[in-house]
C-alpha cells in the first residue's frame, strides 16, 4: 500500500512540477491542480495509512486514540482543498483575462522571441 | 503638579493648533494665521508658567504613562536650557507666523502651510523638552519630515521636489545613525532616560564601543547642522518659501545638532576624540562657509553659507567645551537666531517686492526702500560683529576662546588662525551684499518697481533688529540671566557665569575682531566688483561641489546599481523564476535530509491491494496523460484531471477519512465546470507551433522533464520514508480524546474544524470571499480575447429554434434534482458534527444544485425564475460567523470559543446542538455564496459578450449605412444568445 500510494504521490508531483514550468497557462493551471492533489495526499499520508480504521468516534468519547485515523491531518488538507479550489478560480479568471487582453496565452503574457 | 500638566500641554499645543489648521479650508489664511499664532502664544503662557519652577528647582520632569506592561512612558523634562530653547523657538515661531500671513501669496493653501509649521514647531519643542533620549530621536525624524514637506511646499515645482529630497535624505539618514548611537547610549547606560546619561559621562567614555557611538552621534548632528560634508542640503533647502528657510533653515531645525552637541557634551565630550572631530570640523564648516558666502549671487544662497558658517562656529564652540566655550555657543544661537532670521526676513522682503534675488541685478534700494534698507544694515551689522551688537559679543568670546592653548596639537594652534579668517570673510561678505544691493546705483530693470512691502511683513524684522540691538548694548540685563540659567542647566551647579561686558579692554581677540572688521570691509569694498563678474561661487573651487558627489551616490545607487543588478540575476519571465523557486525547494529539501532519510529498521507495511493498486494505475496514467496533453488538447487534459481527482478521491475514501472524500469529490465538480466554463474564453490552440520543434525547446523540455523527475522521486521518496514509520503520539490524539466531550460532536475532523481550529477556518471562508469577489470584480471588465469573441461554432448558422430543445432529457433530470439536492445539502449539513459532512460540503452540494439548473436551461430562463444573491449570501454567512465567535466574548470566553450540548428532540431523537452548529451555518452561507458567485461570474460572460456583439454589429450596420455602401452579401446572422454552456 505504502509503496503504491508514494509513487503515486511522486507520479502526480512530478506531472505538476513539469506542468508548472511549461509556458502555456493552461498546462500551468492544470499542473497547479495536479501539485494540489499531490501535496494533499502527501498531507494526508503523514498520518499514516489506516484502511478500515474508525474515522468517527462512539457516543460516549472513551476511545484508544490508536484505534482511529488521525484527524489532524485530514483537517488540514480539508482546508487545503479548499484554498486550492479558491486559487485556481482565481487563476482562471486572470488566466482568461489575460488571453483576452495580450492575444496570447503564454504565460509572460507575450510571444518568445526568438 | 500643576507644571508636569503645564510640560504636556507645552509639548502638545502647537500640534493642537496644527490639526485646527489643517481641517481649515483652503482659503481662510486670516483664520490659519491666527489660530497658529494663538497656540504659539499659549504655549509662550505655558512656558511663562513654568519659568519660576525651573529656576527654583533646576529641572521639572512629566511622566505619562503609555504602554505599562512594557515599561514605555513618555517622559518630558524642561531645564533652564530646554526653556531657553523653547522659547527661542516659540517666539520666533510667532514672527514668522506674522511674516508669512503677509508674505505667501492668496492662491497658496495657507491653513496647510501652518498646520506644517505648527506640526515643525511641536516636533522641535518635542526635541528640546524629551526626557527620554528614545523620544528624542522620535521628534528629530519628525522635524526632518516637516522640513521635507515645507521645503517641497510648492511641490509644482522641480527643484522644490529635488531640494526635499536631497534635505531628507540627509536629515533622515543622519536621523537614523543618531538613533543607533542613542541605542547604543542607551545600552551602555542601562536606560533611555536623559538624566541617567547626562550622569554617567565617566561610564559612557570609558566603554569601548565608544568611539563608534560617537561617530553614529555625530553624524546624526552634523548632517542636521549641515556641517561639513553634508552642507549641501542646506543650499538646495532654499527653493522652500522664506519664511521656512528664516525659521526651519537658520534659526530653529538647523540649530538641533549644535543643541544635541551641547546638551550632550558634559556625558559625551571632554575626550580628544570629540575635541578633534567637533572643532575641527565646526572650525573648518565656519572658515570654508564664510569663504564661499562671498562669492554667491543668490541672497538666499549666500545666506545659506552665511548660516552654514555660523553654525560651524557654534559647533566648533561645543567641541572646545569649556565653560566660558558652552557659554558662548549658548549664547550665539540666540543671536545668530535673531540676526539671521531678520536677514532671511529681508531678503524674502526685496524678493517680494522686487521680484529678484540676484544680487547683481539689485542695486541701490536705499532709495525706493528706505525703512527696509536701514533694517538691512543692522541685521547685516550684527552679522558682521560690529560693536554694539549682539554678534559682536558672542563672536567676541568665540574668539578668546579660540587663542585657548588647549592640548597644544595642530588643531589647536591653527584655531585662531581660522577664526580670524572666518571673521574676516563674513566682514567682507557683509560689506559686499550692503555694497550690491542696498547702496551702489540703482538698478533699473528689476522685474518689479521697488517699494516699501505691507507693515505686517515688516515688522517682525523691526523686532528682531531692535532685539540685535538691546541685547548688543546692554546685554547682562536683557539676555543674561536666561543665558546664565540655560548654561548653569548644561554645566552643573558649579558653573560661575562670566560679566557680559561689551569693553572687555585691547584683548587679543578684539585686536583681531577689529582687524577682521578693517580689512574684512575693505576686501567687500574692492572684491564686489570682481565677484559679480565670477561665476556662482569662489573661483577654482566652485567646480567642486559636494552637491555633485551626492548626486552621484544617489543615482548610482539608487537607480544605475539596482538595474544592474536586476539584469543581472533577475527576470521578468515567469518560468525561469518558477524554475529557481523549484530548484532552490528541491535544493533545500536535500540540504535538509541530506543522509537523514532513512528507511525505518522495521518499516510498516499494510498488505498491498491489487484494487488499490488497479485504481493508481488509471490514476497515474490519468495524470500522465493530462500532463502530456494539456497543451494541445485541453478538454482531453481537463477529463484526465478530472479522473486523477476521483482517484485522489477514492484514495482518501479508502484510507478512512469520509470527509475528505465527500469534499474531494463536491469540489472537484465544481473546479472541472469552472474550468470547462474558462474555457470556453481559450481561443483553441493552434494545432502546431513551429517553435515547439526546435532543437532549443527539446533541450528546455528535457532539462524541465529531469526538474520533473526528481521533485516528483524526491518526495515519492520522503512519502515512502515517512509512512513506514511508526506514528508517534502527536496532538491529534488530543483531538482524539476532547472531541466528544469538549466539543460535542463524534466526527473529528468536522469538531475540528468548526470548534478547535474555529480561527482557521474563519480565515478560510475570507480568503473564499474575497477570491469570489475578485474573480467577479475582475470579469466586470472582461475583454474575451478576438478569436472567443464570436458565437462558438456549435451555436453558429442554427436557427432560432434549433437549441430549444437541445439537452432536453437530462435538463429535466436536472431540473427535479434541484429539490433533492436541498434535501441532501441539509442533510450533510444537519449530520456534519457527528457524521461526515459539514457546512463546507454541504455548501458545495447547494451551489451544484443552483449550477445545474444553469446548465439545465438558459441563464434568462432561469435567472427570471430563480434569484440567487450570492453576495448577500456571502455577507450574511461572514456575518454569522464572526457574530459566533463575538458571542464568546458576551460570556468571558476568548473570541471563537465554542458552547456543546446534547438536546432531545421529540421524533427525532438526540441531536447535537452546539454553537458551533450555528458557525457552521455561517460557513455554509459563505461557501455556497462564494461558489456561486464565481461560476455565475463566470457563466454570464457569454449573455454579456453576445449583447457586445449585438451592439458591436449594430454600430457596424449602421456605420455602413451611413457610408451608403450597397449592402454586399448578408452577415451572418447574430446568434442567439444562450446561458447554455
Amino acid at each position: 500500500m505504502e509503496v503504491i500510494l508514494s509513487l503515486a504521490i511522486g507520479i502526480l508531483c512530478g506531472s505538476g512540477v513539469w506542468l508548472l514550468l511549461r509556458p502555456r497557462t493552461y498546462q500551468v493551471i492544470v499542473g497547479l491542480c495536479l501539485l494540489s492533489y499531490a501535496v494533499n495526499l502527501f498531507i494526508f499520508s503523514m498520518g499514516r495509512l489506516s484502511p478500515g480504521a474508525a474515522p468517527i468516534m462512539p457516543r460516549d468519547g472513551m476511545i484508544d486514540p490508536a484505534q482511529y485515523a488521525d484527524p489532524l491531518p485530514q483537517a488540514l488538507v480539508l482546508t487545503a482543498i479548499v484554498i486550492s479550489f479558491a486559487t485556481t478560480a482565481l487563476f482562471l479568471v486572470v488566466l482568461t483575462a489575460a488571453r483576452g487582453m495580450s492575444g496570447t496565452d503564454h504565460v509572460d503574457g507575450e510571444e518568445p522571441r526568438e | 503638579m500643576i507644571e508636569q500638566n503645564l510640560l504636556l500641554l507645552l509639548a502638545l499645543l502647537p500640534f493642537i493648533g496644527a490639526v485646527f489648521a489643517a481641517t481649515l479650508p483652503g482659503t481662510a489664511r486670516n483664520a490659519a494665521a491666527l489660530l497658529s499664532g494663538l497656540s504659539l502664544i499659549s504655549a509662550l503662557v505655558v512656558l511663562w508658567g513654568l519659568h519660576r519652577r525651573v529656576i527654583d528647582e533646576g529641572v521639572v520632569l512629566s511622566t505619562l504613562d503609555w504602554v505599562p506592561s512594557i515599561g514605555l512612558r513618555l517622559t518630558y523634562r524642561i531645564d533652564g536650557f530646554a526653556l531657553f530653547f523653547s522659547a527661542l523657538i516659540l517666539i520666533l515661531g510667532l514672527l514668522i507666523v506674522l511674516y508669512a500671513r503677509f508674505y505667501m501669496a492668496k492662491s497658496d493653501p495657507m491653513p496647510r502651510f501652518y498646520a506644517f509649521l505648527m506640526l515643525f514647531t511641536g516636533a522641535m519643542t518635542g526635541i528640546v523638552i524629551s526626557g527620554n533620549i528614545l523620544m528624542l530621536v522620535v521628534y528629530w525624524e519628525l522635524t526632518s519630515i516637516m522640513s521635507f514637506l515645507l521645503i517641497g511646499f510648492w511641490h509644482d515645482r522641480p527643484q522644490a521636489r529635488e531640494g526635499a529630497r536631497t534635505a531628507l535624505i540627509v536629515t533622515a539618514g543622519g536621523g537614523l545613525c543618531l538613533l543607533v548611537a542613542i541605542l547604543l547610549l542607551g545600552a551602555m547606560v542601562d536606560s533611555y532616560s536623559l538624566d541617567v546619561v547626562l550622569q554617567s559621562g565617566d561610564l559612557i567614555r570609558a566603554h569601548q564601543l565608544y568611539p563608534v557611538m560617537l561617530s553614529l552621534f555625530l553624524l546624526g548632528a552634523f548632517t542636521k547642522s549641515a556641517q561639513l560634508p553634508f552642507h549641501f542640503w542646506l543650499q538646495g533647502a532654499m527653493v522652500a518659501p522664506t519664511p521656512v528657510s528664516a525659521y526651519l533653515h537658520s534659526a530653529t531645525m538647523v540649530k538641533a545638532g549644535v543643541f544635541i552637541l551641547i546638551r550632550f557634551s558634559p556625558a559625551l565630550g571632554g575626550t580628544e576624540l570629540w575635541f578633534h572631530t567637533v572643532t575641527g570640523v565646526g572650525m573648518a564648516t565656519c572658515l570654508l562657509g564664510a569663504i564661499v558666502a562671498l562669492f554667491r549671487h543668490d541672497m538666499k544662497g549666500y545666506l545659506a553659507y552665511s548660516t552654514i558658517s555660523h553654525l560651524g562656529l557654534i559647533t566648533a564652540l561645543a567641541g572646545m567645551g569649556g565653560p566660558l566655550a558652552i557659554f558662548a555657543a549658548i549664547f550665539h544661537i540666540a543671536n545668530h537666531a535673531t540676526f539671521k532670521a531678520a536677514m532671511f526676513m529681508t531678503a524674502g522682503i526685496i524678493d517680494h517686492e522686487t521680484g529678484t534675488r540676484d544680487m547683481r541685478r539689485l542695486g541701490g534700494l536705499y532709495r525706493a526702500m528706505p525703512i527696509t534698507s536701514a533694517l538691512a544694515v543692522l541685521a547685516t551689522a550684527a552679522m558682521a560683529g560690529v560693536p554694539f551688537f549682539n554678534g559682536f559679543l558672542s563672536k567676541e568670546m568665540f574668539l578668546a576662546e579660540s587663542l585657548q592653548p588647549f592640548d597644544g596639537s595642530l588643531l589647536a594652534t591653527l584655531l585662531p588662525w581660522g577664526a580670524g579668517l572666518a571673521a574676516f570673510f563674513s566682514v567682507a561678505y557683509s560689506t559686499r551684499f550692503l555694497k550690491a544691493v542696498i547702496f551702489g546705483a540703482p538698478a533699473t530693470d528689476l522685474p518689479r518697481p521697488p517699494h516699501e512691502p505691507a507693515h505686517g511683513l515688516r515688522l517682525p524684522v523691526e523686532l528682531l533688529v531692535a532685539v540685535c540691538l538691546i541685547v548688543g548694548i546692554a546685554p547682562a540685563v536683557t539676555l543674561g540671566p536666561i543665558l546664565n540659567l540655560a548654561a548653569t542647566s548644561v554645566l552643573g551647579p558649579g558653573f560661575v557665569a562670566p560679566h557680559l561686558y561689551i569693553w572687555h579692554g585691547l584683548t587679543p581677540a578684539l585686536q583681531i575682531s577689529l582687524a577682521a572688521l578693517g580689512l574684512g570691509g575693505i576686501a567687500g569694498l574692492l572684491l564686489s566688483g570682481y565677484i559679480a563678474r565670477g561665476p556662482e561661487g569662489p573661483p577654482l573651487v566652485h567646480r567642486f561641489q559636494i552637491a555633485r558627489l551626492y548626486e552621484w551616490a544617489l543615482l548610482t545607487f539608487s537607480w544605475k546599481l539596482p538595474r544592474v543588478v536586476e539584469r543581472l540575476i533577475g527576470s521578468e519571465k515567469l518560468q525561469p523564476q518558477l524554475r529557481l523557486l523549484i530548484v532552490l525547494v528541491i535544493g533545500f529539501t536535500v540540504a535538509a535530509l541530506w543522509r537523514g532519510l532513512k528507511i525505518y529498521d522495521n518499516p510498516v507495511q499494510n498488505a498491498p491491494s491489487v484494487g488499490f493498486a488497479l485504481m493508481w494505475l488509471v490514476g497515474a496514467a490519468c495524470a500522465l496523460g493530462a500532463a502530456w496533453q494539456a497543451k494541445y488538447h485541453r478538454l482531453a487534459a481537463l477529463v484526465m484531471l478530472g479522473g486523477a481527482g476521483v482517484i485522489t478521491c477514492l484514495t482518501f475514501a479508502w484510507f478512512s477519512a469520509p470527509d475528505l472524500a465527500v469534499t474531494q469529490l463536491l469540489v472537484e465538480i465544481v473546479t472541472t465546470v469552472l474550468l470547462l466554463l474558462g474555457l470556453r474564453w481559450l481561443p483553441k490552440r493552434d494545432e502546431e507551433i513551429a517553435a515547439d520543434k526546435r532543437p532549443v525547446a527539446h533541450l528546455r523540455r528535457g532539462r524541465d522533464f529531469i526538474i520533473a523527475l526528481i521533485a516528483g522521486s524526491g518526495l515519492a521518496m520522503i512519502a515512502y520514508v515517512m509512512m513506514t514509520r511508526p506514528l508517534t503520539p502527536s496532538i491529534g490524539d488530543w483531538f482524539l480524546e476532547n472531541a466528544y466531550h469538549e466539543g460535542g460532536g463524534t466526527n473529528v475532523v468536522n469538531v475540528i474544524l468548526v470548534d478547535f481550529r474555529a480561527f482557521d477556518t474563519f480565515g478560510e471562508i475570507t480568503v473564499l470571499v474575497v477570491v469570489a469577489l475578485t474573480v467577479y470584480a475582475l470579469l466586470r471588465r472582461f475583454r474575451p480575447s478576438a478569436e472567443s469573441a464570436p458565437a462558438p461554432v456549435q451555436q453558429r448558422n442554427t436557427g432560432p429554434n434549433a437549441l430549444r430543445d437541445y439537452l432536453h432529457i437530462p435538463s429535466v433530470i436536472m431540473s427535479w434534482m434541484f429539490p433533492v439536492l436541498i434535501v441532501i445539502s441539509a442533510y450533510l449539513f444537519f449530520r456534519g458534527h457527528d457524521l461526515p459532512g459539514g457546512g463546507f460540503s454541504a455548501g458545495v452540494t447547494l451551489a451544484i444544485g443552483f449550477l445545474l439548473q444553469y446548465i439545465a436551461s438558459n441563464v434568462r430562463w432561469i435567472e427570471s425564475r430563480l434569484t440567487v444573491l450570492p453576495i448577500r449570501w456571502m455577507g450574511i454567512g461572514l456575518l454569522i460567523a464572526g457574530l459566533v465567535g463575538l458571542g464568546a466574548l458576551l460570556f468571558g470566553a476568548p473570541f471563537l470559543t465554542m458552547h456543546a450540548q446534547y438536546i432531545d428532540v421529540p421524533l427525532i431523537g438526540r441531536v447535537p446542538a452546539a454553537t458551533a452548529l450555528i458557525f457552521d451555518l455561517g460557513v455554509y452561507a459563505a461557501v455556497v455564496g462564494a461558489t456561486v458567485l464565481m461560476l455565475i461570474a463566470i457563466a454570464h460572460q457569454t449573455l454579456r459578450a453576445a449583447r457586445v456583439r449585438d451592439i458591436e454589429e449594430a454600430a457596424a450596420a449602421q456605420a455602413a449605412e451611413q457610408a451608403e455602401q450597397p449592402p454586399t452579401g448578408a452577415r451572418a446572422p447574430a446568434a442567439e444568445p444562450t446561458g447554455a454552456a
